[in-house]
């Protein structure tokens, strides 16, 4: 039996005191069900019991709901994945056909019910293919957003805010120095610099998934039509993208066998970054090395990467992007997942929102 | 001032020389006066702009954020100027200001601005700039730029700009005052070169060239002079009327760090020579001595007393009205000698000339100096002229050879620009401790003086012996049984306290890769310290 105390605390925390949720919720359920009981951490990821699955596991379950693409949410083995199309082609190129013992399809805005929990998928703008899981039960709705940011961007579905109980946020650039600017305006610093230094190759550093192809595309974009020249580590996700309809233009391998070294004077070379600073790099004349990432921000990062033309493009939401997300979702209480969570939970302090932080492991936070 | 931000952003990240070079001439070429002529005065330290102290910044930030957000932000990146150009809140819509700031709106504001009003101007300017922006108007506001451009390195841009010599930049150069208009106009060819009024003048130094393989055969001793080659630094001492300047070989006005030697120029001349200190006539200083005296703005009685300057003479460029230059070595000399008679023998000396009958003797006598603060010989021709600029032919330097010390090597950082990918920087040290328990220490750093080739095979020895990485940095294995030998070679040795090992090397390079040694035959930190004494 609940004390009044405890019963106004917990219809606080579901947001229904505050009149945030819909009011079918409402008078459907006299008793919510408390957020930690649909959804709670455990080691392998975030577990929903009445459900029995996970979303994002860091090791192989039963039944996993994937949220995106990248390595770190999307892993193999699992037993029945539950992901949007395009993300389970991506696992399919990165993992092969056989990734998990069974997948299905989930369309953006299309509710599947699981074991009486009612799943749906809306897109977060991170990487194309890649979703938010809003997750509802017994008169509680949970949004898992994964990665997401906000700015427009080519490649990738918008991300669409969903009115929440509780939100579950990534804190990548949790942080108020994160402060991404216009990408436009970064990759007309890169575009200048093939200007002012036209003898030496561009090496641009971005990740295989979401950020090369976006990047490209921003290239092409700024009126850029020579042919781009990828590392052999993009070429099948380009070719994916390009299969999709994202129009990524003339992309060329990176390899010497097509010519001499003087045919990369002035281009534009795009690659995991990891490669830069591998012997692989040394085909290229004279390199200036570029790196598109929301890291690049801190100029000490570049500095020691030895980074020569840092891009501050991002995947993820920057500290004020994060903010307005907060209150658009109208949660009533904010848990955070990987990143720089204590200043997002001290920012909902002083806002009155409750928050805390979820310390799930196996997230890569530098990976942008 | 956008652009002026992303200017001193590339600059910071670009490594090579030549890269800084365009990156500045192209700033010159596109953007338009004043603000080009105050991005060069920023550049070169001639801004003059009242300073904001950090705490007074600190504390704009924190009325307009929550303290402990400040804190988490200022605790990751580290840097105070950075952080605040970062969190500094957007004022809110309404009272944004509708149009961002000029570099050249930035200077007036700052510089108008009463000591009291300083902050309130600072906070306005914040405001309506870009983060970039706010990042370059906190770095004028609390001084020093660091962006790894010498003044002397900016001189050249305008010289590439302007397509002129580097010269003509300098001797201009202190005649003129930011945001130097007239300068642009002529560098730009659209109005003749500026006349200047201003007295004492730097004179751009004429500099000499190495000896190198064969040169010598084709020479005749009879055809120059030789004197010792001090290791100070050079300096050109100009006074003119009541104008009292000197300057280094690159036209910096160092007068400020000498006010002992510059009390003492109570004559109208140019005169070149070598700045060292202690007492000329029997306690020639060492270049560590010398060296408590550098960069400095200021300087104590103390150390006025302990380090006296002074200056050892070897060329006369300006005697009272009448320029020398075109003279020839042995015309100047002559007046040079009657005329150092006449100052003050505590602050001015000649430096003598050191007779020889051939190459032989000469090479005799470089390699086995009279004094240990001489590292060489110079040589000049006896008819040649003072030109500006490293002529080949008439001035050579011939150093005394290099010490060497076989070193360890310890850790490798991965290099810029064409060295990316390779491990290209090297930190090497010698052992240290009783017999049966060495330790490696580090003793100094260097990224030159090996061939392509060898940076190869140094490059694949670092991948295959990696033991920790540290970002760009690889620790790579040295015990007394496994690692790679570097003979280095250096100019000096100064004592340092900033480095374990109690040494600083003067110009260290790589001489030879010693793959035959093994390591714990490399030398002891004892042989380096003898070399203090």
């Amino acid at each position: 039996m609940l004390l009044p105390a405890e019963k106004r605390k917990r219809l606080f925390a579901a947001g229904l005191l505050t009149n945030r949720a819909s009011p079918r919720v409402q008078k459907t359920y006299l008793w919510p069900m408390r957020p930690r009981d649909l959804l709670c951490p455990k080691p392998a990821g975030l577990y929903c019991a009445p459900g029995d699955f996970y979303i994002d596991p860091v090791r192989p379950v039963a039944r996993a709901l994937i949220t995106h693409g990248h390595s770190d949410h999307a892993r193999a083995g699992h037993g029945s994945v539950l992901a949007t199309r395009q993300t389970l082609d991506i696992m399919a190129l990165r993992y092969g056909e056989n990734f998990a013992g069974s997948t299905q399809e989930a369309a953006f805005g299309e509710t599947t019910t699981l074991n009486g929990v009612a799943v749906t998928f809306h897109p977060a703008g991170h990487v194309l293919g890649s979703a938010q899981i809003c997750v509802e039960h017994g008169g509680t709705r949970i949004v898992a957003s994964g990665d997401y940011k906000r700015r427009p961007d080519a490649t990738s579905q918008p991300f669409e805010p969903i009115r929440c109980d509780v939100f579950i946020t990534e804190a990548t650039f949790g942080l108020p120095v994160f402060r991404h600017p216009p990408d436009v305006d970064e990759i007309g610093k890169l575009i200048r610099s093939t200007q002012q230094f036209p003898d030496r190759a561009h090496l641009v550093g971005a990740y295989a998934l979401g950020k090369a192809q976006r990047v490209i595309r921003l290239i092409r974009d700024a009126g850029y039509a020579k042919p781009i020249f990828i590392h052999g580590a993009l070429a099948k996700l380009c070719d994916y993208y390009q299969s999709e309809g994202i129009d990524l233009g003339e992309l060329r391998p990176a390899t010497v066998d097509s010519g001499s070294k003087g045919d990369f004077a002035g281009a534009i070379v795009v690659g995991p970054p990891s490669a830069f600073a591998d012997r692989w790099a040394r085909r290229f004349p004279d390199p200036i090395s570029c790196f598109a990432s929301g890291w690049m921000r801190i100029r000490q990062r570049a500095k020691q990467g030895g980074v020569e033309l840092p891009l501050i493009i991002s995947d993820h939401s920057d500290w004020d992007e994060l903010l307005e997300t907060i209150v658009e979702t109208g949660a009533g209480e904010i848990w955070v997942t990987h990143g720089r969570e204590e200043a997002l939970v001290r920012w909902c302090e002083l806002q009155g929102i409750a928050a805390k932080a979820l310390h799930l492991v196996g997230y890569e936070d530098e990976g942008d | 001032m956008n652009r002026f931000a992303e200017l001193l952003d590339r600059l910071v990240l670009t490594p090579a020389r030549n890269g800084k070079l365009t990156l500045l001439a192209d700033y010159f070429r596109t953007v338009e006066d004043p603000d080009r002529g105050y991005a060069l005065a920023a550049i070169t330290g001639d801004l003059s702009i009242p300073a904001i102290k950090p705490a007074m910044l600190r504390m704009l930030v924190t009325e307009r954020m929550d303290p402990v957000l400040f804190g988490y932000s200022y605790d990751y990146v580290g840097d105070l100027a950075e952080t605040v150009s970062l969190v500094w809140p957007d004022p809110p819509p309404g009272q944004t200001p509708n149009h961002r700031p000029t570099l050249g709106g930035v200077v007036d504001a700052l510089q108008s601005a009463s000591r009291s009003d300083g902050p309130n101007v600072l906070a306005r300017l914040l405001d309506s700039a870009s983060i970039e922006a706010r990042f370059a108007i906190i770095k004028l506001v609390t001084g020093g730029l660091r962006i790894g451009v010498s003044a002397r390195l900016a001189k050249q841009s305008l010289a590439d700009f302007g397509k002129v010599d580097v010269t003509e930049i300098e001797e201009l150069w202190h005649g003129l005052k930011p945001p130097y208009i007239e300068l642009f106009a002529w560098l730009e060819g659209s109005t003749p070169k500026p006349q200047t009024a201003v007295k004492a003048l730097f004179r751009p130094v004429m500099l000499s060239n190495p000896v190198e393989d064969r040169d010598l055969e084709k020479l005749d001793p009879a055809d120059y002079a030789a004197e010792w080659k001090w290791d100070g630094i050079r300096v050109q001492a100009v006074s003119q009327d009541d104008v009292r300047r000197l300057y280094s070989r690159t036209g910096d006005d160092v007068s400020g760090a000498f006010p002992d030697l510059v009390d003492a120029m109570d004559f109208s001349a140019a005169l070149d020579g070598e700045l060292l200190v202690g007492n000329p006539r029997d306690a020639t200083g060492t270049f560590s001595d010398l060296q408590q005296r550098l960069n400095r703005k200021t300087v104590s009685p103390k150390m006025r007393e302990r380090f006296p300057a002074f200056m050892r003479c070897y060329d006369l460029l300006q005697l009272g009205d009448d320029d020398l230059r075109a003279l020839p070595f042995i015309e100047r000399r002559k007046r040079l000698e009657a005329f150092v008679a006449t100052l003050d023998p505590t602050r001015f000396d000649l430096s003598p000339l050191a007779p020889f009958a051939d190459w032989e003797q000469l090479n005799g006598m470089r390699t086995n100096p009279p004094h240990p603060v001489i590292e060489g010989v110079m040589m000049k021709r006896l008819d040649s002229s003072y030109v500006a600029g490293r002529p080949k032919g008439p001035w050579f330097k011939w150093k005394r050879d290099p010490h060497t010390v076989d070193a360890v090597l310890m850790y490798a950082q991965r290099g810029h620009g064409k060295r990316s990918s390779f491990y290209s920087d090297y930190t090497f040290g010698v052992w240290q401790g009783p017999e049966g328990e060495e330790e490696l220490v580090p003793v100094g750093k260097a990224y030159f003086g090996f061939t392509d080739e060898e940076l190869k095979q140094i490059d694949k020895f670092v991948r295959d012996n990696t033991i920790e990485r540290f970002g760009p940095v690889r620790s790579v294995r040295a015990d007394r049984t496994n690692g790679l030998v570097l003979e280095v070679a250096f100019e000096g040795l100064n004592r340092s306290t900033r480095h374990k090992s109690g040494v600083a090397m003067r110009f260290p390079r790589i001489s030879r890769l010693r793959w035959d040694k093994p390591t714990i035959e490399a030398d002891r930190i004892e042989t380096l310290k003898a070399l203090l004494d």
